[in-house]
């Protein structure tokens, strides 16, 4: 039990800061909002007020989702600044998909001609790293990691990505998916190394990520000229799916055969068994929804650090809700606002 | 005995104000100056009418379920309509706090402006002619509008500026790299200066300059460059990045820049770093400017020709002066302005605050069913009426409104807030007492006693007066307090026979205030007879010993066993009572039903008081000892204080001085100072402190005091006033 002298505080901050977290009462008045000063107006009774106080009235969906991001990257800051080892390359860790999802943003931004400086505001800030802006120079992926990854924690996982192939957007997308898998091996790695109830819980947070991910990557890439073995090797290679699962999956060629695959497994049917067949729409609120109640479970024990991953998955999640909302309040479609929003509480 | 404890003069502090709870109906047109004027009185709390549905709710669960029912819909509010579901954004006066909240975010807008131009707003508010809250918003629109365009204009004239001092630095810098560099390829470099700017172009702007660069040198060999400027912190990544990008293929110069320039945005000073790189061929070239680009580093053009360098830094240099000239005139005028809302903001603020604050409290209200009139609830002290009630009338008068306020006494289920009228003195103390818990209402007030108990027993702990002949006082007072260990944890007791007495329990003096007392005092108070027959005497009271334990051994029995078994009577004949009273009056089922969910919450567990008293007499008996024991604390602390100060004296003052050397003498005292200073003064000040402080919580109000109550809040603009700052 010598958890507290490193982590102690920290995890009395991380639930303090979870505490914090919108209530079903706070959505339920945020749905009734019928402009986006009204959202303000609720949000500045929560958290989010220092935030939003000083934005001149005519606000947009962009501004509210960048103040509640930028609360969600001071308190990220505040954490890692007071973090130890090896807490504090966990918390690195947990930045590692959205320096993925910037790098791909930014090159495929540049492939379509767009202004490097729009594209970087668009950029995550708890994924951005020094030298993002050069990632524009690149033409190809070996000049890509030669440039600019190379530096950063990114570029072990380029290992299995280094073809002097152009870029376009099927390789693009290839390579996001190579990157994932191997950031989440890597980190499912790292947390077993910690031990404990650490890797007990992050292992099942991480191995629905991953069967999360195999899942998506099945039905977005039916139809796709990707060939069977290509798919099969996007699969992480841990979780509930590996490695019987991926097998079955890899050779699916509709959503109804996708389904068949996943029933087999008992966690997963009951997400599938919300949805009726033939659809694939809802399928994200129904993962969300599981994520989230999985990310709920992870509070209930203590000493570990799944809660800060946690944390911050659900922070995202609230922020996405807001936007949801705030677009649903901003484009009249408040009959909608329903459709994606996921409680947290 | 208890007619002398009746005839006590009443103590302000001792108990909390009286409360009552009042409904207030206003006039719709008079509300807003009606609730103003409230709020200078200071005298009223009002309580939120839309949360009422909520909270019924949860105490429907906590007490008895029919009651509450029936207390909601029909007895007490029959003009009231619930909006439990309507949510805060659809009151009544949400538009006006949104307002309010605007224009304070525009007074803000103000204050940072002004702060950042290093102006002082004036503390003193200027009286000026009232404005209405409309004016007010015109004005403040009007100012921000125009604040905010000589801002932007400034800020494009910052930039251009800045470019052009940029550009300057470039040019004498970079032009010293050029010229050292001549020696080497002087082919090539003479073929640039052709290639590299005709002067003409660059006269219009500097903001054309970078496109003049891109147009720049087109011969397909040999060495060319691009100059540029660049921050400094972002240099070594910068030159890496150049190296990877061409293979290594580049020369990169760089020079520190003389001046710091000033981001437009932050206002903060830069530092920035002049560079120039030499490259061969296209492709190298658009990879470079890519990510000069990508590292906002600025590209100018440097002619090669001295001649033309000589011409375009003095067209640069009068471009700046001129631009200087305008800035500063663009400042100037900001300044002034800023200056003149400086004169009115803290006026300004209090005012939004104040609206705002009194729109806040309107949203509390609730329209009755004609929708002409708003009702409103909340606490006042009783002495408060007249003062209400008066200046409920001025509002009516004022606003020229044909209908007045009404204002009526209620009843409550709720129990009231505390309030204890205090002064700057007492006030310290009670807020001591309130950091435990705020009193429960009319509760015995142990601020009183921690008027005088707090500073004497924190100035018996730290027994110090001086260092010289405290030592001797703090012994005296040692003597002194001892005896009146026992005492005061008696006053304790006492003051929880004030408070049964006050809440008319006789059973809780008879069995357990008196055999508390003298379980107490045979033993304690007799330890402190001794104590002081002791030091009379030197002679041993063994007679008393026996007798005295005796009494405490009965004692304890006598306050585990007889309550509950009282209670257990008592509740029988009550409870058998009852049951015939409802018998006879079955026939009425409508009155019956909330006496009978009543009678269910009442229901009497004779084991749970049992053990309920055992605890109780348990805890007393530990706790008599333990607290005893965390009296001597006030002997130990005082000690230990001694001993320091001895320790300090004499192991480091007098050994230095024992010594004819000056240095060690020297050390010697510094150290004694030091120590002096922080260890007996500070520390000490902070471990009596605390300890007096525990003594009060613990030893002190653990016997008598609840603290479960909550604080009189009212509406006041001085509170909110106090709060802000």
């Amino acid at each position: 039990m010598t958890f507290n002298i490193h982590g102690g505080y920290l995890e009395a901050i991380v639930r303090g800061y979870r505490a914090g977290l919108l209530t079903a009462a706070d959505y339920n008045n945020l749905c009734q909002c019928e402009t986006l000063d009204d959202i303000k107006m609720h949000l500045s009774a929560t958290e989010y007020g220092p935030y939003l106080q000083n934005e001149p009235s005519p606000l947009h969906t962009t501004t509210i989702v960048e103040k509640c991001t930028l609360k969600l990257v001071d308190e990220y800051k505040h954490m890692l600044c007071q973090a130890t080892e090896p807490l504090s390359t966990f918390l690195e860790y947990i930045t590692y998909g959205h320096m993925i999802d910037n790098v791909v943003l930014i090159v495929t931004g540049t492939l379509h001609e767009r202004d490097v400086q729009e594209l970087l505001e668009k950029c995550h800030p708890l994924g951005m790293f020094d030298s993002i802006a050069t990632l524009a120079v690149a033409q190809n992926m070996r000049e890509l990691y030669r440039l600019v990854l190379v530096d950063t924690p990114l570029a072990p996982y380029f290992s299995e990505c280094i073809t002097s192939e152009d870029l376009d957007d099927m390789n693009i997308e290839i390579m996001r998916n190579t990157l994932y898998k191997a950031y989440l091996e890597d980190f499912y790695k790292f947390c077993q190394k910690l031990g404990g109830a650490t890797a007990e819980i992050m292992s099942d947070l991480l191995a629905f990520e991953a069967d999360r991910r195999a899942v998506n990557i099945t039905i977005n890439s039916i139809g796709t000229e990707l060939t069977r073995d290509d798919r099969r090797k996007l699969y992480s290679n841990f979780g509930l799916l590996y490695p019987y699962g991926h097998e079955e999956l890899a050779v699916c060629e509709d959503i109804d055969q996708v389904r068949g695959v996943m029933e087999k497994y008992p966690p997963y049917q009951s997400i599938f068994s919300k949805l009726s067949y033939g659809e694939s729409q809802m399928l994200d609120k129904a993962f969300y929804e599981e994520e989230v109640k999985r990310l709920c479970l992870a509070f209930e024990q203590q000493f570990h650090y799944g809660v800060f991953f946690a944390y911050m998955r659900l922070r995202e999640q609230e922020i996405r809700n807001l936007m949801w909302i705030s677009e649903c309040v901003a484009q009249n479609q408040k009959s909608r606002v329903h459709d994606s929003v996921v409680f947290i509480f | 005995m208890d007619r002398f404890i009746d005839d006590l003069p009443p103590m302000d502090l001792m108990r909390s104000e009286k409360m009552m709870f009042v409904q207030l109906i206003i006039p719709v047109e008079s509300a807003q100056r009606a609730v103003s004027y409230l709020g200078e009185l200071g005298l009223l709390q009002f309580r939120d009418l839309w949360l009422r549905y909520e909270r019924c709710r949860f105490q429907v669960k906590e007490q008895d379920f029919v009651v509450a029912f029936n207390y909601i819909h029909y007895d007490v509010f029959p003009l009231l309509q619930l909006n439990s579901d309507k949510s805060p954004f659809q009151r009544t006066f949400v538009n006006q706090v949104k307002r309010c909240g605007e224009m304070s975010r525009k007074l803000r807008f103000f204050k940072e402006q002004i702060n950042k131009a290093g102006l002082q707003s004036s503390v003193h508010p200027v009286s000026g002619p009232d404005l209405d809250l409309e004016e007010l918003e015109i004005q403040l629109a009007e100012h921000e509008h125009e604040l905010i365009e000589t801002n932007s204009n400034s800020e494009k004239l910052r930039q251009t500026y800045n470019e052009l001092l940029e550009f300057k630095m470039v040019l004498q810098k970079a032009g010293g790299f050029l010229v050292s560099s001549n020696g080497h390829a002087v082919a090539e470099e003479t073929e640039l200066s052709e290639n590299v700017y005709s002067m003409n172009d660059y006269a219009d702007t500097a903001s054309l300059l970078e496109q003049d660069i891109r147009a720049g040198p087109s011969n397909q060999s040999g060495l060319r460059f691009i100059s540029g400027i660049i921050c400094k912190s972002k240099v070594l990544r910068f030159e890496r990045m150049l190296f990877r990008a061409t293979r290594g293929n580049m020369l990169f110069n760089q020079a520190p820049a003389d001046e710091e320039i000033m981001d437009p945005v932050t206002a903060e000073m830069v530092e920035k770093t002049i560079f120039v790189v030499f490259f061969s061929g296209e492709q190298a070239r658009t990879k470079i400017l890519k990510i000069c680009e990508a590292f906002g580093a600025n590209c100018y053009p440097v002619s090669e020709d001295l001649t033309k360098q000589r011409q375009i830094i003095r067209e640069v240099l009068s471009r700046l002066s001129e631009l200087e000239a305008t800035l500063d005139a663009g400042i100037r005028h900001r300044n002034k302005a800023l200056t003149s809302i400086g004169f009115h903001l803290t006026k300004w603020m209090n005012m939004v605050r104040r609206e705002k604050a009194v729109y806040d409290t309107l949203n509390m209200l609730n329209f009755d069913v004609t929708k002409k009139c708003l009702v409103g609830e909340g606490w006042c002290p009783i002495f408060a009426k007249a003062q209400i009630q008066e200046v409920l009338q001025r509002a009516t008068f004022d606003s020229n409104s044909q209908v007045g306020t009404i204002f009526h006494v209620m009843d409550s289920m709720e129990s009231p807030p505390t309030y204890f009228r205090t002064n700057r003195f007492t006030n310290a103390f009670q807020e001591i007492v309130d950091a435990y818990g705020v009193a429960r209402y009319q509760e015995a007030n142990p601020a009183v006693y921690a008027v005088i108990t707090f500073p004497f027993l924190f100035a018996v702990m730290f027994g110090d007066w001086g260092h010289g002949i405290c030592l001797l006082l703090g012994a005296l007072v040692l003597i002194a307090q001892e005896r009146k260990l026992s005492n005061q944890m008696n006053l304790g007791i006492i003051l929880s026979y004030f408070d049964a007495r006050f809440f008319g329990s006789s059973l809780d003096i008879r069995y357990q205030f008196v055999p508390q007392l003298i379980f107490l005092n045979s033993l304690f108070g007799y330890l402190s007879l001794l104590i002081i027959i002791k030091w009379c005497t030197g002679s041993q009271a063994d007679l008393y010993h026996i007798l005295l334990l005796l009494l405490a051994t009965v004692a304890v029995p006598w306050m585990l066993f007889p309550k509950p078994f009282i209670l257990r009577k008592l509740h029988t004949e009550r409870f058998q009572g009852r049951t015939y009273g409802i018998l006879g009056t079955s026939e009425m089922d409508l009155e019956v039903e909330p006496d009978s969910a009543r009678q269910h919450h009442e229901d009497f567990n004779f084991s749970e008081i049992f053990v309920h008293q055992m605890i109780h007499s348990i805890e007393f008996v530990l706790g008599a000892v333990s607290n005893t024991a965390s009296y001597l604390r006030l002997w130990a602390l005082s000690l230990a204080h001694s001993e320091l100060s001895t320790v300090f004296y004499e192991k480091v003052l007098l050994l230095a001085w024992g010594y004819d050397n000056l240095v060690i003498r020297l050390v010697g005292l510094a150290v004694f100072a030091f120590a002096t200073a922080f260890i007996l003064l500070m520390m000490e000040t902070l471990s009596a402190f605390l300890h007096a402080l525990r003594l009060h919580w613990v030893e002190f109000q653990n016997k008598f005091y609840h603290g479960d109550g909550y604080k009189f809040r009212p509406f006041s603009f001085a509170l909110i006033n106090d709060e802000e700052d």
